[in-house]
């Protein structure tokens, strides 16, 4: 069965061929089923690797299948192969889980575009791209991988292109992951200038050997490639645009795929990390801290009921960093695979809402839906417990794990995770209360309803269409059942994801004893005793439960009255982290451009053009000498052959 | 025979250098593409001369070889050039060289 590997992204990639070519033709809704069968396929294919890889003994779990000879340069070696270890298979498992419900969902939400097929193209395409990152045994492949995502969020985000503010933030993501790949490919570079191997077995049997300025290099070069992909600060800002395309893509992008390459490269590439410098696991676990809570910040303020997802998962995602710089890994994958779940969950959830409001997206809209939509709401409920971190929910388990490892790195960060957490309680419950509680805010024309809303929209002129509904009054609708379906299956798996890892009983840590021979090179073994670690876990949940309970005081009990206080315009705006970037960049910045262009310009290919016109005059020139009167060349002719017999008989060569 | 054996070779090269110059001037100052052409042939011919006779006064065989290849490219040459005289006397009137300057720079 492990030679079969390849068979988990050859679906996906066939289904993409298949409506490149068949896709039009099929239509809806026959070619979104397609897609998901694609996609269900690599499921399938994924478990069977999965169920044939728990038969063999602990460290015997790691299987190489190499396809073909990809890139063979002399020292430079490079299979086409993949690596089925506990790690890939984890990820496989869930990325396709996800995305195959994702698919089901997109049949419904998708009802009716003109691109019906393209997007389904692009979705296959996504999930086979991910793939590839997961699966490569080598950086290169894993490289391919992480380019085809970056191409896919391009296309999917600015999928409705015809608006401009999609297309840009199209373009923003793109750009934005330039960055990060920039450090990425340094990091191969230099790991083959180091180890002359790229291929993960390789890298990992070799990594003791590095020395440490290397290593620390290799890592902080990694770090910044996965600060990219995975949006930590500085390089967030594409993430909560990248809500711009259809709300199954914004599903796809946060839960399953693409922000989760950041993490899984630097669970992967662990024994390098181990090698490097201490200041880089800090410098991760740092930059993790501070995500989390700046991105908490941000999503108190938002009304935009993506736009509060997007910044949450931006803070997630800073946890999970956060447990890698502390060293834990295991935990670091265990969140990454509750927040698929329930992150996943909420994204879909409101893409259902979303749908039933006519596409209306502001959260001031909206409030009351429960009773009209039963099954997104109580789905969504599920997911909010479970981000929240309320006990026996997934995230419960995880985010609590992940403070406690980060308690043994660093108090300090330890204290700005727990903030983070209650903030994370706060912000969804307020989305909970606004969206599916207290009175309707839709039964009314706009006008009435909401004025401040209307009167924002009057002002900037938008109109309904993505993001905005009608202005009319709105009939809110349980959405079909290809969308619930899928809502109802990641609930189950939001609530109980977290037994994965139970930290209640040593036996309950399945994914710990799975991932042990992957990752065993960099985890951290915490030492405390065990009152410790639960006092610190009632902590955890307890700043959760505060958070709720402060937003249910603020948003439903005292109706919003003093929701000026907290929902402060500089957290709406994002610090103005974003429109200051876009300030320096149109200013200071731009003329700094326009200076290299002068240079690019006027000084590089002045020099190349002055070397073409300097050849154009002198040819110019030179070829008078051409006379075309063939007396002319005889002349020549005779001319030369006498100075050369007069050299010779000069210098008597004889 | 016995003349010839007693001569020595300053006559023939001074005939060949002779015809040589004659060839040589002749391709230079004529316009008319076949006179052109018997001048060429002239200084080939100058030149054989010569071959001949450093040949005997050398005692090597290599100068007469030489020679036959002369003439055979000589042949060949012919060959080409009259036929692409034949064919600019077909285009145009009269076969003056100075005309066909279209590969002017």
């Amino acid at each position: 069965m492990n030679d079969l590997i390849w068979l988990i992204p050859a679906f996906p990639l066939a289904g993409f061929l298949f409506l490149v070519v068949f896709g039009r033709r099929l239509g809806e809704p026959l070619a979104g089923w397609l897609a998901t069968a694609a996609v269900a396929g690599s499921f399938a294919a994924s478990v069977a690797t999965f169920i044939a890889l728990q038969g063999e003994t602990v460290h015997e779990r790691a299987y190489t299948v190499t396809l073909w000879e990809w890139l063979p340069v002399g020292g430079f070696q490079v299979d086409f192969g993949f690596l089925a270890d506990p790690l890939s298979i984890t990820m496989c498992l869930f990325v396709t889980g996800i995305a195959t419900l994702i698919h089901l969902y997109s049949i419904g939400y998708m009802h009716g575009d003109p691109k019906f097929s393209k997007f389904f193209l692009y979705l296959n395409l996504f999930v086979f791209s991910m793939l590839m990152l997961v699966l490569g045994d080598n950086m290169l492949i894993t490289f391919l991988g992480w380019e085809g995502v970056g191409a896919c969020s391009y296309f999917l985000i600015s999928f409705w292109h015809t608006d401009d503010a999609n297309a840009s933030a199209g373009k923003k993501a793109f750009v934005t992951n330039r960055i990060g790949d920039f450090g990425f490919m340094v990091a191969i570079f230099f790991t083959f200038a180091a180890l002359g191997t790229i291929n993960y077995t390789g890298i990992v049997a070799a990594s003791p050997s590095l020395a440490t300025t290397t290593a620390t290099v290799i890592a902080a070069m990694l770090f910044l490639g996965a600060c990219g992909k995975s949006a930590q600060l500085p390089l967030y800002v594409w993430l909560p645009d990248a809500m711009a395309g259809p709300t199954p893509v914004s599903a796809l992008i946060h839960a399953a795929t693409m922000v989760t390459g950041g993490v899984y490269l630097l669970a992967r590439m662990n024994p390098v990390i181990a090698e490097a410098a201490s200041w880089v696991p800090w410098m991760i676990a740092i930059v993790g801290a501070l995500t989390a809570l700046f991105a908490a910040t941000i999503a108190v303020a938002q009304n935009d009921i993506k736009k509060v997802l997007a910044y949450s998962t931006v803070s997630q995602l800073g946890f999970m960093f956060l447990a890698i710089g502390s060293g834990a890994y295991v935990a670091a994958l265990f969140h990454m695979i509750t927040h698929a779940f329930f992150k996943g969950l909420l994204f879909l959830g409101s893409g259902s809402v979303i749908h039933g409001m006519e596409g209306e997206q502001d959260m001031r809209r909206m409030g009351g839906l429960f009773k009209k939509m039963p099954i997104t709401a109580v789905t969504f409920m599920v997911g909010w417990l479970a981000i929240a971190g309320f006990p026996f929910f997934a995230g419960f388990f995880s985010k609590d794990e992940i403070l406690l490892f980060a308690f043994d790195k660093s108090p300090v960060l330890w204290g700005i995770g727990m903030v983070a957490a209650l903030l994370t309680g706060f912000y969804m419950t307020r989305q909970v209360i606004m969206v599916f509680f207290g009175k309707p805010r839709w039964d009314r024309p706009l006008e009435e309803a909401v004025p401040e809303l209307h009167a924002e929209r009057e002002a900037a002129g938008i109109h309904p269409g993505h993001g905005a509904g009608p202005t009319g009054e709105i009939h809110p609708h349980e959405s079909p059942w290809t969308m619930t379906l899928p809502l109802i299956v990641l609930g189950p798996l939001a609530l109980l994801g977290g037994w994965l890892n139970s930290a209640f009983w040593d036996k309950g840590k399945f994914l710990e004893h799975w991932l042990e021979p992957v990752i065993e090179f960099g985890e951290h073994h915490l030492v405390a005793p065990t009152s410790e670690k639960i006092l610190l876990g009632v902590g955890a949940t307890l700043m959760g439960l505060i958070g709720m309970a402060a937003a249910w005081f603020v948003y439903a009990k005292n109706k919003g009255e003093a929701k000026d206080k907290i929902e402060l315009k500089v957290l709406l705006k994002g610090w103005y982290y974003d429109s200051s970037i876009a300030a320096f960049m149109g200013g200071p910045g731009r003329k700094g451009f326009d200076a290299i262009a002068w240079f690019d310009k006027h000084i590089i290919d002045g020099a190349v053009n002055g070397v073409a016109s300097v050849v154009k005059v002198s040819s110019d020139k030179g070829r008078t000498v051409q006379t075309g009167y063939v007396r002319n060349y005889a002349l020549g002719l005779l001319v030369g052959a006498i100075l050369v017999a007069f050299f010779i008989l000069t210098k008597a060569v004889y | 025979m016995m003349l010839a054996a007693s001569m020595g070779s300053e006559p023939y090269l001074i005939l060949g250098a002779i015809l040589f110059t004659m060839g040589a001037v002749g391709l230079l100052v004529r316009r008319n593409a076949l006179v052109m052409f018997m001048c060429v042939e002239l200084m080939l011919n100058a030149v054989n001369l010569s071959f001949v006779a450093l040949s005997r006064e050398l005692d090597d065989l290599g100068g007469q070889i030489a020679v036959f290849f002369v003439l055979v490219v000589a042949a060949a040459e012919v060959v080409v050039g009259l036929g692409i005289i034949v064919s600019i006397f077909r285009r145009r009137q009269g076969a003056t060289a100075d005309d066909l300057s279209v590969l002017k720079g």
